[in-house]
């Protein structure tokens, strides 16, 4: 990978792995096995004392982001290599627009329900 | 003074492909960034969704909760299901590479399967869930809920039938270079909508069946 000669630094493509003829089916398989125990994983947490109940919700958000980054690891093959660059500026630049819309949205309605006049009960 | 040519550009700085000498990165590359990009903003795009549906995943209206509608053991069947389809999906495209058509043809069936298996478990529950009253006019949450779960449904389908249409390419073309880039961008799609079935599945229906 970095035994200097004459490796040039291309953009690599997304979703292409390095070594594509040797290691990829393993980092499939891999990939799959990861998932599904944090899939199982997550299932169970959600239905069962495992957890303090209202750590739940948190156990559930960190076990999502373990799967996910498993699925770009292992099926998308997002790396940390200076080739991918440009991809990884993307992804992030994607990641910090849904961060803003879902927790900005939670915030300001949250905020707003707090806020809000007592109803009347009819 | 000698002019200067796009060759000698490539021969004075050969390791700086792709970050403003030596040329432009290899079509491929380009396709699959640009197809990358467009599976961003999809995401962004599904980022709304998600924050429309947390924001009004209380409000019941006095209908059925999540708790009274969701069956976890179909959504961990729904959800094997994907996961199992995103596998073959990628040796699929790997065997494609390798330019294995058999193996190809034989992984692109396993990934149809196993995603029309989706699709048909998540119309099955739509149905049920219309059929009880639980349509998506009966409250604030279900219309967040089936707007969601109902666009990453529509994402599959037309996922599905894209790989109809590229297993037909791949017969009548062979795996040519063209066919391979559409391959590609397929398989970024189909792994992208597992990603945001990661999120559907954790925010709708492990939260919502507690």
């Amino acid at each position: 990978m970095m035994d200097g000669s004459d490796r040039r630094f291309d953009d690599r493509t997304p979703g292409v792995e390095e070594h594509e003829s040797t290691a990829s089916y393993w980092s499939y398989t891999a990939g799959l096995v990861l998932a599904i125990l944090a899939t199982i994983t997550a299932f169970v947490v959600s239905q069962s004392d495992l957890l303090w109940a209202p750590g739940v919700s948190v156990g559930l958000i960190v076990l999502a982001f373990a799967q996910i980054g498993v699925h770009l690891v292992f099926f998308l093959h997002v790396g940390s290599g200076p080739d991918s660059t440009n991809n990884i500026l993307a992804l992030a630049f994607g990641v910090l627009i849904v961060f803003l819309v879902i927790i900005g949205s939670c915030w300001i309605i949250a905020n707003l329900n707090a806020n809000m006049m007592p109803m009347s009960e009819h | 003074m000698s002019t200067t040519t796009i060759d000698d550009a490539v021969a004075a700085m050969p390791d700086a492909r792709g970050h403003g000498g030596g040329g432009p990165a290899p079509i491929r590359t380009v396709v699959a960034y640009g197809f990358w990009i467009f599976i961003l903003s999809d995401i962004v795009m599904f980022s709304g969704l998600f924050a429309a549906y947390a924001v009004l995943s209380g409000n019941t209206a006095g209908g059925p909760t999540g708790l009274d509608l969701f069956n976890l053991r179909r959504v961990y069947i729904e959800t094997m299901c994907l996961l199992v389809s995103s596998y073959t999906c990628g040796l699929g495209a790997l065997s494609a590479e390798r330019r294995q058509l058999g193996r190809f043809l034989m992984f692109a069936a396993c990934t149809f399967v196993l995603g029309a298996a989706f699709l048909f478990i998540e119309g099955t529950e739509f149905a049920g869930m219309v059929s009880r009253g639980a349509g998506p006019s009966r409250s604030a949450f279900l219309s967040a809920f089936f707007t969601l779960v109902g666009t990453h449904g529509v994402h599959v389908t037309s996922g599905l039938i894209w790989l109809m249409y590229l297993v037909a390419q791949v017969i009548a073309k062979g795996l040519s270079a063209p066919v391979l880039r559409r391959l590609l961008c397929f398989s970024l799609f189909w792994h992208a909508l597992d990603i945001v079935w990661v999120g559907v599945l954790t925010l709708v229906y492990l939260m919502g069946a507690r």
